[in-house]
C-alpha cells in the first residue's frame, strides 16, 4: 500500500501547486474530489466496474511524470488533415490550449474558452465546471490535477452544423508524461452544433492521458459529436464523460477507438427531460496487444425518453475488448425506450471479448431490450466471396466492413461518413498485410 | 481402538464439555443451538459417519470461518447470526397430525388450489402416513423397480453407509467445499439429501422424486444431494412440490452436484414455493443455493428446469461445466416474485470442450413491490471450438413498484465459439389484458392466463407432474398484484 | 476442359465419394443425377473447393492444370463458377459492390485492367436487361430477404457477369416454380457456347427438359454407376433410382 500512498501524497502536492496557479477558487472542488478518490485509488479489478480492466497493474508498469517535470519537444510542426473540409480546429498539445494553431473564425453565438483563459476572466464560471460531474475514481483524479482544457458553448438559438474538431494531439516528451484535460460543451436551448474530437498520438513516446467533462444540452439543443480516438500504440488514454440531456434534447453520439495500448471510454448519459433522446453508437477495432474498454450508462430520468446504442467491434491478434453498457430505467421513467446491442467478431485465435449489457428497471411501463452476440466471420459468406474470385483477405474485409456497417449508419452526419469510411479501410488494409496472424 | 469406541469416546467427550455450559445430553435428538467445531463433530457423531467424511466437514468449518459474506448478489438482507440457529434436530419432532382435520385450513385451502390430490396432501402435512394408505406397498414397488435395473436412490446418510466408496469418489468434486461461503457451510453441516447413481446403459424407469424417497427426513435447511449418471444412462429428478413449505429455520443453504459421464443425461427439474413470509417479508426464508453440473463424459447432456416463487431471499445459479466434446447444458428458468421478495438468481454455462452448447431460457415476473435479478455467466474457453450458446432472457413487471433487472456476463476467448445473447423488459400489454377481460376473464384470472404464456417454453420443459401444478402455482403466487 | 479420375473425399472422416471419373470436353452440357445422399453436393463443393471437404485420393485437372492445388478464388479466376444449391445470405454488402469486387478480382487475375464504376454499371444494367431481371438488384444486399426463386436468378446473374469457363450448377432447380425455372434455364441456355461447358446437378429430370444435355450421369454412394445420353434421364424417371441403386452396392 505505500505505492498507493506515494503516488496520492505526490497527487495532493501536484493539486495544491496547480490551485495556485490556476485559480484559488478550484481549491474547494480539488479537495473534495481528492477526498473522493483518496479512499479507493486507481481502480483495480476489486470493483465491479472495473473487473475487467486492470488499470492499476498498467499504470504500475511505466513511470509518468507531469508535463513540468519532463519537458515537451519544440512542435507540431504537421497536423493531420481535418477529418471534416473546412472543419474549423481547436488544437491542444498534451492537453494544453494552443492558441496559436487553432482557428480564430468562429461564429457569432459559439465560443471556446481555455480553462486557463476562464481562470483569469471569469472564475466562477470554472468553479461551475469543475463542480459538476461525475462521482467516478478518474474523473476525480482529472478535477484534482486538471490543469488545462476546453469549454465550448453555443449560445441558446445558435445553429451551426459546420463541424468544429478539438484536435488532442499527445506525445512529443522525452519520456513518459501524464496530463489530464478537462471539456465542456455546452449548448443553449435550441442551439445545434457537430463537434469532432480527435485523440491523435504523435511519436512512439507512451503517455497517459486522463481526459473527463461534462456535455449540457438545454432543452430542445442537439449536438453531434464524434469522439475518433488514434492513442499512440503505447499509451493509456481513458474519457470519462457525463452527458446530460434536458426536455426536446439529443445527443447523437459516435466513438470510434483504435488506439492505445490501454484505453477506457466511460460515458454516462443521464436523461433528465421528457423527449430527450441518446443515440449513442460505436465500433472498436483493435489489434496486437490492444485493451478497449468502453463502459456506458444511461439513465432514463424522466418520462417518455428515448435511448439507442450500438457498439460494434472486430478484434484481432491478442486484443481485448470490454463492453459494460448499462440501461437504469428510474421508478418516474415511465414510457422509456431503451435498445442497446453490442456484437463483436473475433478475428483470431487468441482476441477476446468481455461483454455485459446490463438493465436495471424500477418502471413498469417501458421498452427496454439488449443483445450481445460473439463470433467470428461467417465461413460460409467467406467461400461465397471467394468463389466469386476475390481473395481471402479481401474477403474478410468486405465482410468486416458490412458487419460494421450499421453502427457507422445509426450516426448518419453525412459530412463525417467519408472519414469514419476511411478510418475503417485503413484498419483494414493493415489487417491484410498481416495474413498470417489471421489464421 | 475400533471406529466404535472411538466414536464413543467422542460423544462421551462432548457430553462433559456440554455439562459446563449446555443443556442437552448425548441422547438429544437436538444439538445445541449455535455453530462450533463441536458442533460438526456431533453431528458426523450422529450420524455414524465414516472418519474421512469427519475430516472433511471440519476443513470445510475452518475455511467457512476465514471466508467474507458474498456480495455479488443485488439483494438486501440483515446479517444472518449464524449462532441463533439449531444445526442438528432429527425429524419428526412435533407430534404428526392424526388426520387433515389437525393440519391448518390455510394451508388446506392452498392445496385446494393446486389441484393436489388428497393422499398427497396428507403426506404433504405430514400426517402419519400409514393411517393414511398403503404407503408401504406403493414405496416398496417404487424401491423394487428401482432395484431390478441396478439403480441407487436414497438418503445420502443411507449411502455413506451402505456405498461409502462410491459417495466418497463423487462429493465435493463438482461443488468444492470452499466454492462460495454458502456452500462452504453446507460441507460443514449438512445433514442429508438424495443420493442417485444410475449404472451404465440404464434409462431410469421413473421419475426420482423427493416426495418418495425412503424415509425422508424432513427437507432440512443443508440439504447435499448427489447425482451420479454412468455412461449411457438417463435418469429425471424431481425436487420440491408447489405446497407452501414452511420451515422453522430461515436459511437454507443447499448444494447439488450432479456429475454425467460419456453419453449419459441428467434432467433436473424444482418447483419450489418456500414461504416468502407476509406482505412485509417477516419470516420468509433465505433459500441460498448452490447448483452445479459437470458435463464430464463427451455426449453428455444436464438439463435444469426451475419454477421458483416463493422464499424471501433467493440466491441460486444452477450452472454447468461443458467438459465433454459434444456436451449440452440447458437451463430454463421462471422466477416469480411479489410483495417484497428479492430474488438474485441465473446460470453459469461454462464452455471447455468442443462442440459445446448451452441454452438459457429465462422467464422472470416482477410484481408488487419486488426485485428480480438474472444473472448468468457464459463462457467460451480457449479451447471450446465451435460452442454455441443462445440465452433469451425475458421479464416481465407487475405494477409500477416492481423491479427487474438483467446482467449478464459474456467471455469468449475463442473465436469460432457463437455466443448470442437477447434481453427484453416490458409489462403486460392493457390489449391483451383487455382482450381477456372483454371475454370476461377476471382481472387476475387474465393476468395468469397471460404470464403463462409468456412461461410457456419453460413450462413445456416440465415433467407432466409439476407442469399442470406449475401452472396453477404461477396463478397463486400473483394473487393481490393487480388492482 | 475437365478430368476427374478416381476422385475419393472425405466430409468429417465419413467417406462420401468413392471414385468418380468424369471427363468434360469444352463446350459440352453434362448432367448428374441422383438420390439424396448419393454425394452429388460433395462433388459439386469439391470442385469449387470449400474448406471441410477432404480429397483423400485421385486427381482434378481443369484445362490442363491441378484443380485441387487451388484455393477457391484462384480456381474462379481460372473459370470455375459454382452455383450454390442455397446461395447465402450477406447482409450489409450491395449486390453491386460484391460483383463489382468479384469481376475485378478475376480480371486481376488474369491480368486483365479493371472496370471502373461506370463501366461496371453499364455492363451491370445489360446483364439485367438480358435475364429480364429489375434494376432493383443493384441496390439490394446480397440475396438478402430473396425468395428462392430470386436468389437462384443472382446466381445466373453472377454467371452472367463472371464468364466462366466450367460453370457447375448445384440443383439450381430445387424449390423453383415453373415460371422461375424456365427462367433460369433460359439464362444458362443463353451461357451455352462452344468453349463453355455445364455440369448440372440435380435430383429431378424436370429441369433437363430445358437444358437439354448431351451426356447424362448416375451417382448413387459417391460412384457414378451409369452414364448415357439425353434418353437415359427419361429411363430414370420412368425406373427411378432404386434399379441403379443396387448397382452401387
Amino acid at each position: 500500500m505505500t505505492e498507493q500512498n506515494q503516488a496520492l501524497e505526490s497527487y495532493e502536492a501536484q493539486a495544491k501547486a496547480l490551485v495556485a496557479k490556476l485559480a484559488p477558487a478550484l481549491a474547494a472542488p480539488r479537495q473534495a474530489a481528492f477526498e473522493r478518490f483518496s479512499r479507493g485509488g486507481i481502480p483495480a479489478t476489486r470493483l465491479e466496474s472495473w473487473k475487467y480492466t486492470n488499470l492499476a497493474r498498467a499504470l504500475r508498469s511505466t513511470e509518468f511524470r507531469t508535463l513540468e517535470e519532463v519537458g515537451v519537444l519544440a512542435g507540431p510542426d504537421l497536423l493531420p488533415a481535418p477529418l471534416a473540409e473546412g472543419a474549423q480546429r481547436i488544437v491542444f498539445v498534451n492537453g494544453r490550449f494552443r492558441r496559436d494553431l487553432s482557428a480564430a473564425d468562429l461564429p457569432d453565438g459559439v465560443r471556446i474558452d481555455s480553462l486557463q483563459d476562464l481562470a483569469t476572466s471569469r472564475p466562477s464560471e470554472i468553479e461551475e465546471i469543475f463542480g459538476e460531474g461525475l462521482e467516478e475514481p478518474l474523473f476525480d483524479l482529472n478535477t484534482v490535477l486538471a490543469e488545462d482544457g476546453a469549454v465550448l458553448s453555443f449560445e441558446p438559438g445558435t445553429i451551426h452544423d459546420r463541424p468544429i474538431e478539438i484536435l488532442w494531439l499527445s506525445g512529443l516528451t522525452q519520456t513518459p508524461a501524464s496530463f489530464h484535460p478537462r471539456l465542456a460543451i455546452r449548448l443553449g436551448a435550441g442551439a445545434a452544433g457537430t463537434v469532432v474530437e480527435r485523440c491523435h498520438g504523435l511519436g512512439d513516446q507512451s503517455y497517459f492521458a486522463n481526459a473527463a467533462g461534462t456535455i449540457s444540452l438545454a432543452p430542445a439543443a442537439r449536438l453531434n459529436h464524434l469522439r475518433l480516438n488514434a492513442d499512440s500504440a503505447g499509451a493509456i488514454q481513458t474519457n470519462t464523460i457525463l452527458v446530460r440531456l434536458s426536455r426536446e434534447a439529443t445527443y447523437n453520439g459516435f466513438l470510434l477507438n483504435l488506439g492505445a495500448a490501454l484505453s477506457r471510454q466511460e460515458i454516462h448519459a443521464w436523461l433528465e427531460g421528457e423527449q430527450a433522446e441518446c443515440r449513442l453508437n460505436g465500433a472498436y477495432l483493435l489489434s496486437g496487444a490492444q485493451h478497449g474498454d468502453v463502459t456506458t450508462r444511461i439513465e432514463h430520468r424522466a418520462p417518455s425518453t428515448i435511448s439507442r446504442e450500438t457498439f460494434k467491434g472486430a478484434l484481432d491478434d491478442r486484443a481485448r475488448a470490454v463492453f459494460q453498457g448499462k440501461i437504469v430505467v428510474d421508478p418516474d421513467a415511465q414510457k422509456a425506450d431503451g435498445r442497446m446491442l453490442n456484437k463483436t467478431l473475433l478475428l483470431s485465435d487468441k482476441a477476446e471479448i468481455d461483454s455485459k449489457p446490463e438493465l436495471e428497471i424500477y418502471a413498469d411501463d417501458v421498452q427496454c431490450a439488449h443483445g450481445a452476440t460473439a463470433g467470428e466471420i461467417d465461413n460460409e459468406a467467406l467461400f461465397y466471396l471467394r468463389s466469386r474470385g476475390i481473395a481471402e483477405p479481401k474477403a474478410r474485409a468486405i465482410l468486416v466492413e458490412s458487419f460494421l456497417a450499421d453502427a457507422l449508419d445509426g450516426f448518419a452526419v453525412e459530412a463525417l461518413r467519408p472519414a469514419l469510411d476511411a478510418c475503417l479501410a485503413e484498419w483494414l488494409a493493415a489487417r491484410g498485410t498481416d495474413e498470417g496472424t489471421t489464421k | 481402538m475400533t471406529a466404535d469406541t472411538e466414536t464413543v469416546e467422542q460423544v462421551r467427550d462432548l457430553g462433559e464439555r456440554y455439562k459446563y455450559g449446555f443443556v442437552t445430553d448425548i441422547e438429544a435428538e437436538t444439538a445445541p443451538k449455535g455453530l462450533s467445531e463441536d458442533i460438526v463433530r456431533f453431528i458426523s457423531a450422529k450420524k455414524n459417519e465414516p472418519e474421512w467424511l469427519l475430516d472433511w466437514r471440519l476443513k470445510a468449518y475452518r475455511q467457512w470461518l476465514a471466508m467474507p459474506e458474498p456480495e455479488w448478489a443485488k439483494v438486501d438482507f440483515p446479517p444472518i447470526d449464524y449462532q441463533d440457529a439449531y444445526y442438528f434436530s432429527a425429524p419428526k419432532l412435533k407430534e404428526a397430525p392424526k388426520s387433515l382435520e389437525e393440519v391448518d385450513p390455510k394451508l388446506l385451502e392452498t392445496y385446494e388450489k393446486l389441484g393436489i390430490p388428497l393422499r398427497e396432501q396428507e403426506m404433504l402435512a405430514g400426517v402419519a402416513v400409514d393411517a393414511v394408505f398403503d404407503s408401504v406397498s406403493v414405496a416398496t414397488t417404487f424401491k423394487k423397480k428401482l432395484e431390478d435395473v441396478g439403480v441407487i436412490f436414497c438418503s445420502i446418510s443411507e449411502a455413506l453407509q451402505k456405498h461409502p466408496d462410491l459417495v466418497r469418489q463423487y462429493l465435493g468434486s463438482v461443488v468444492p467445499p470452499a466454492d462460495n461461503k454458502h456452500s462452504c457451510l453446507n460441507s460443514a453441516v449438512f445433514t442429508d439429501g438424495s443420493f442417485v447413481y444410475v449404472p451404465k446403459g440404464v434409462r431410469c424407469p421413473m421419475e426420482l422424486s423427493t416426495y418418495f424417497r425412503i424415509n425422508a427426513e424432513n427437507t432440512g435447511q443443508f440439504e447435499r444431494t448427489l447425482i451420479i449418471a454412468d455412461e449411457g444412462s438417463y435418469v429425471s429428478y424431481l425436487e420440491g412440490c408447489t405446497a407452501p413449505m414452511r420451515d422453522e429455520n430461515q436459511l437454507h443453504a443447499a448444494v447439488v452436484e450432479l456429475i454425467a459421464l460419456d453419453d449419459a443425461e441428467i434432467k433436473y427439474s424444482t418447483v419450489q414455493n418456500w414461504y416468502p413470509g407476509d406482505e412485509n417479508g417477516v419470516g420468509g426464508i433465505y433459500n441460498f443455493v448452490t447448483k452445479r453440473g459437470d458435463c464430464r463424459g463427451r455426449n453428455s447432456k444436464i438439463s435444469w428446469t426451475q419454477v421458483e416463487t416463493g422464499s424471501a431471499i433467493t440466491w441460486k445459479y444452477p450452472s454447468c461445466l461443458l467438459r465433454g466434446d459434444n456436451s449440452v447444458g440447458e437451463f430454463y428458468s421462471i422466477a416469480i416474485t411479489n410483495n417484497l421478495q428479492q430474488a438474485d438468481t441465473g446460470t453459469k454455462m461454462i464452455h471447455m470442450g468442443k462442440n459445446t452448447r448451452s441454452r438459457i431460457i429465462s422467464k422472470g415476473i416482477s410484481a408488487g413491490k419486488s426485485s428480480q435479478t438474472y444473472r448468468g455467466l457464459v463462457k467460451m474457453g480457449p479451447r471450446a471450438d465451435r460452442a454455441r450458446n443462445y440465452t433469451q432472457c425475458d421479464s416481465l413487471l407487475i405494477g409500477p413498484r416492481a423491479a427487474a433487472h438483467t446482467v449478464p456476463y459474456i467471455e469468449s476467448k475463442n473465436r469460432s465459439a457463437q455466443v448470442e445473447h437477447e434481453a427484453t423488459t416490458s409489462r403486460i400489454s392493457e390489449d391483451q389484458l383487455f382482450y381477456c377481460r372483454q371475454r370476461s376473464i377476471p382481472a387476475e384470472d387474465a393476468v395468469a392466463l397471460v404470464v403463462n404464456g409468456f412461461c410457456r417454453e419453460v413450462l413445456q420443459q416440465l415433467p407432466m407432474e409439476f407442469a399442470v401444478e406449475a401452472q396453477k402455482l404461477v396463478g397463486i403466487s400473483l394473487e393481490g398484484s393487480v388492482g | 476442359m475437365l478430368e476427374i479420375k478416381n476422385l475419393h473425399a472425405e466430409v468429417e472422416g465419413k467417406p462420401i465419394l468413392k471414385g468418380i471419373d468424369l471427363s468434360i470436353a469444352p463446350g459440352e452440357v453434362h448432367a448428374i443425377m441422383g438420390p439424396n445422399g448419393s454425394g452429388k453436393s460433395t462433388l459439386s463443393y469439391v470442385l469449387a473447393g470449400r474448406e471441410g471437404y477432404e480429397v483423400t485420393a485421385g486427381q482434378v485437372t481443369f484445362q490442363g492444370k491441378n484443380l485441387l492445388d487451388m484455393e477457391p478464388e484462384e480456381r474462379a479466376g481460372e473459370g470455375v463458377f459454382l452455383a450454390l444449391q442455397y446461395p447465402v445470405e450477406i447482409p450489409g454488402v450491395p449486390n453491386t459492390t460484391f460483383l463489382k469486387e468479384a469481376v475485378n478480382s478475376i480480371r486481376k487475375y488474369r491480368g486483365e485492367s479493371e472496370v471502373d464504376a461506370m463501366q461496371f454499371l453499364k455492363l451491370m444494367r445489360a446483364k439485367l436487361k438480358e435475364l429480364g431481371m429489375s434494376d432493383e438488384y443493384l441496390k439490394r444486399a446480397v440475396n438478402v430477404g430473396f425468395s428462392g426463386g430470386e436468389k437462384k436468378r443472382n446466381e445466373m446473374l453472377q454467371m452472367a457477369m463472371l464468364e466462366p469457363s466450367l460453370a457447375v450448377l448445384d440443383e439450381t432447380d430445387s424449390g423453383l416454380d415453373i415460371d422461375a425455372l424456365k427462367a433460369v434455364a433460359e439464362g444458362v441456355n443463353a451461357m451455352c457456347a462452344p468453349e463453355r461447358s455445364m455440369l448440372v446437378i440435380t435430383h429431378y429430370q424436370r429441369l433437363l427438359d430445358h437444358i437439354v444435355p448431351d451426356h447424362v450421369h448416375i451417382m448413387v454412394g459417391g460412384r457414378i454407376v451409369r452414364s448415357g445420353g439425353p434418353e437415359l434421364a427419361h429411363e430414370l424417371e420412368r425406373k427411378g433410382y432404386a434399379e441403379f441403386v443396387g448397382k452401387a452396392a
